[in-house]
């Protein structure tokens, strides 16, 4: 390969643009996405439905945010639905029942994610469980927890909390805002930290992060409890939007979190992965289930769409990876 | 495919045409109207450096890639080879350099994957598959059972399953991609003893090599593809620097330009008794290794393979436990199984496997160079991402790393560009002791001269090198002294005069030889020389 093979990459518009089409895809696909459900009904694009959207995008997308962390390292964090919907409860659970102030109760909840998440990352760093099984077994740990701390019902959310649901000034919802801080911190943190670098390292290839310096269990800890944390913050927006914190909150939460992961362009095997695909992934789920509502299209034939553009998504996106090789 | 084969030696009928192949990946025209003959009964030598196309081609001949332009012809058909499947119709076989075997079935299920041997149930016909598994063994002169798992043999008895495998789907093109990196001369012997029979038998075998000696002793024509482009077909029997200067298109001037320095400096690595038991049964991974390394020299560490080389250097660096002795770097004495206790100590390893141990291989290059020093960029809790580039801009230029930009995969860079990053890496770190486990492994002449210049500037600048190679030339021309290890043992030291490939071979031999274990994989190196 000499000097003169190698010019300068896409040098042709047609490379420019397949380059481009990469880059972009998953956005490609949500704005094909908004314009299809634009065509099919009249209601889709006005803002207060758009508004609408990111509220359903939103603890999605927080929960996503978390899991690309451990995706992006080669893992898999299977526990995050269970574990928002324990951290809702102990936060409600403190400062109504037990009478903890309400920053007290929120910081308790928070804490209680991340140390999921820790115990989940200590048993697949130091354990050497396969994080599938460790997590799996933390989802059914951290949901028989929520029972049992509620004692199997909803409680009632603390109202200063709740307003984590409501909206500013009357028109921007809250939870949306805290989607696009917790994005912005989960970008930072994957560009920007040592612990962001070293997920890209460990899931490209661990053997070579460990040969030259990265302290792959102490930072596969970190990983796992900063997914925890971000579960709890989801959690904390669910329960607010809900007034209330349901131990059965966010079932199946995890699946949809996995889904826009990878929607967004990252790799299950590890080393690539952007927080803006991420919420891109959240938005196009959450774009569908909305459209489709509004078509009227019944509940069940919704989760077939559903499954069918998650496919659809992934396939598209290893084809044009392929192409580009 | 019904054509009589004449089975005319290095004159037969054209099997395989290659006219005008063109291949680009994003960044990289990897191939540039190359043009290849097959002819039946023929050894043909495909010669190249690394990054001069070769794997291209013949990833493109097994179906991995489709050529941009240019015709693939197979007995005067012009042929599309989509898929594996498609070169294996065709007749065409590969073996590739990373082996396609599954470690965990038996040799025999290895064989025949996909293809077992059925009952009238169409169950599979364990005892005719064992059968026939046997008959391929025995071609290949491969002493395991069938039964055998693969996960359990040596990387030599893995490249010789996989030959078995090719000569079980009755190839009439034979492609091998370096098939003698990771033998040793007796398995080289029998390879080349298995590829003259099949050459009697009328197949065409496109050999890849880096070992010159080989093209003369098996090969019957050269092509030499240089820079994606082949640029000259000759005869096998061509001199060596003809073909080296045809390679590389200009004369090496130096092979090993190593000078000592005039007087070594104070002792920058001292190991003393180290030792470290085998598993249960087994014996010593090593035993009481004690050596110095000093300021601007070049201490070679040769032996067999699997004479714990690497094990040592492993142990040093912090990544494998050792059970007794102590290591001191500059006076100090190293913490056991610490890698950032030894990196903060200014000890950097370049492994022997740079794809699997070394590279990040689809991160960018400067995610790569900056790897190690992640704890030094990041200041305030945040990675100084404008330090890191101009950091790896700055050693990729001294390197003269051959790349697009600091953005490209280290997936596409060559082995000696990639090799070149590894090192780089420990630069940046700033590393002031490095071992290098097989730094040329894979690398074409070019660049290996360009490793051993920088080895060079770097021990001139103070640091200290320990140099573990199989490639006796390298280690006796790079190296100011030479230790010598053989069945986990430090069995001597030479120096000047005295460092020759016969004295080096007989220690590494002789120690091995003494002991009882008949079977072990090093045994079987006894004679390279």
């Amino acid at each position: 390969m000499s000097a003169e093979v190698l010019r300068a990459p896409g040098s042709t518009p047609g490379q420019w643009f397949a380059r481009a089409v990469l880059r972009n895809g998953p956005l490609g696909g949500l704005i094909a996405l908004v314009v299809v459900m634009a065509v099919l009904s009249r209601d889709f694009l006005n803002g207060q439905n758009l508004l609408n959207v990111g509220v359903q995008a939103s603890v999605t997308a927080i929960l996503a945010f978390g899991v690309t962390f451990v995706i992006v390292s080669a893992g898999i964090d299977l526990s995050v639905g269970s574990v928002a919907a324990l951290s809702a409860t102990v936060v409600a659970w403190s400062a109504t029942k037990e009478g903890l102030p309400v920053w007290v109760a929120v910081l308790l909840g928070l804490a209680v994610g991340a140390v999921a998440g820790l115990l989940s990352g200590a048993l697949v760093a130091y354990g050497r469980l396969p994080a599938f099984i460790a997590t799996l077994a933390m989802l059914s740990v951290a949901r028989g927890l929520a029972l049992v701390v509620s004692g199997g019902s909803p409680i009632a959310f603390p109202s200063s909390v709740g307003r984590l649901g409501d909206t500013l000034g009357g028109w921007l919802p809250v939870p949306v805002l805290v989607m696009i801080a917790m994005g912005l911190v989960a970008a930072l943190v994957l560009a920007r930290t040592y612990t962001g670098r070293a997920m890209f390292a460990i899931g490209g290839n661990e053997e070579a992060a460990r040969l030259s310096g990265i302290d792959v269990k102490r930072r596969k800890l970190v990983i796992y409890a900063l997914s925890g944390l971000f579960a709890a913050v989801a959690g904390i927006v669910l329960a607010a939007r809900l007034t209330s914190a349901q131990p059965q909150a966010a079932v199946g939460y995890e699946l949809d979190a996995i889904a826009a992961v990878v929607i967004g362009g990252a790799s299950l095997s590890g080393g690539s992965g952007k927080a803006s695909g991420t919420l891109i992934g959240a938005l196009i789920l959450a774009v569908l289930r909305n459209g489709l509502n509004l078509l009227s299209v019944s509940a069940f034939w919704q989760q077939v769409a559903t499954g069918l553009v998650i496919a659809l998504a992934v396939l598209l996106d290893t084809l044009r990876r392929r192409s580009a090789r | 495919m019904t054509g009589v084969n004449d089975d005319v030696p290095a004159g037969g009928r054209e099997l395989l045409r290659v006219e005008g192949v063109t291949k680009s990946f994003p960044g990289v025209r990897a191939l540039d109207g190359v043009d290849l003959t097959l002819r039946a009964g023929e050894v043909h030598v495909l010669l190249g450096e690394n990054g001069a196309g070769k794997s291209t081609l013949i990833k493109m001949l097994a179906g991995a890639h489709r050529p941009d332009e240019g015709r693939i012809v197979v007995d005067g058909a012009e042929v599309t080879v989509r898929s594996a499947q498609d070169a294996e119709r065709l007749g065409i076989a590969t073996i590739h350099q990373e082996f396609n075997l599954v470690p965990g079935l038996t040799v025999a299920e290895n064989l025949f994957l996909g293809r077992q041997p059925r009952t009238a149930l169409g169950l599979v016909d364990r005892r005719a598959m064992r059968a026939r598994a046997a008959e391929l063994l025995a071609r290949v002169r491969l002493g395991v059972s069938p039964a055998a798992p693969v996960a359990g043999l040596g990387i030599a008895q893995l490249q010789m399953v996989e030959i078995a495998k090719a000569l079980s789907l009755d190839a009439r093109v034979l492609i091998m991609d370096e098939p003698t990196a990771v033998l040793t001369s007796e398995e080289v012997a029998t390879l080349f003893g298995i590829v003259r029979e099949l050459r009697a038998s009328g197949v065409g075998v496109v050999f890849i090599t880096h070992h010159l000696e080989e093209i003369a002793a098996l090969g019957d024509r050269v092509t030499v593809l240089r820079d994606g482009r082949s640029v000259a077909e000759v005869p096998a029997t061509t001199p060596e620097d003809d073909l080296i200067r045809l390679m590389v298109g200009r004369d090496i001037a130096e092979q090993y330009p190593r000078r000592p320095p005039e007087e070594p400096g104070a002792p920058r690595l001292r190991v003393r008794g180290l030792g470290r038991g085998g598993g249960r049964g087994e014996r010593p991974v090593f035993t009481d290794i004690g050596f110095e390394v000093r300021a601007g020299e070049v201490v070679g560490l040769a032996g067999l393979v699997g004479a714990g080389r690497t094990e040592v250097a492993r142990a040093l660096f912090g990544v494998d436990r050792y059970d007794t002795g102590t290591v001191e770097v500059d006076g100090r004495e190293l913490a056991r199984g610490d890698v950032r206790a030894a990196m903060r100590a200014g000890l950097g390893l370049v492994p022997e496997d740079r794809k699997s141990q070394g590279l990040l291989l689809d991160a960018s290059l400067r995610d790569n160079l900056t790897l190690a020093r992640l704890d030094r960029d990041t200041r305030g809790g945040l990675v100084d991402r404008r330090a890191q580039r101009r950091a790896a801009a700055e050693v990729a230029e001294r390197l003269k790393v051959r790349m697009s930009g600091l953005e490209q995969s280290a997936r596409t860079l060559s082995g000696g560009n990639q090799q070149k990053i590894v090192i780089g890496k420990w630069l940046l770190a700033g590393a002031r002791l490095l071992i290098l486990d097989e730094p040329t492994r894979g690398v074409d002449v070019g660049a290996k001269v360009e490793i051993y210049q920088l080895v060079n500037e770097l021990t001139a600048a103070g640091c200290a090198v320990l140099m573990i190679s199989s490639d006796l030339p390298e280690v006796l021309g790079m190296s100011d002294r030479v230790l010598v290890m053989a069945q986990g043992r430090l069995v001597g030291e030479l120096a000047g005069e005295a460092a020759t490939q016969d004295a080096v071979m007989e220690l590494a031999v002789r120690s091995a030889g003494g002991v009882e274990n008949g079977n072990e994989s090093a045994m079987e190196g006894s004679d390279v020389g």
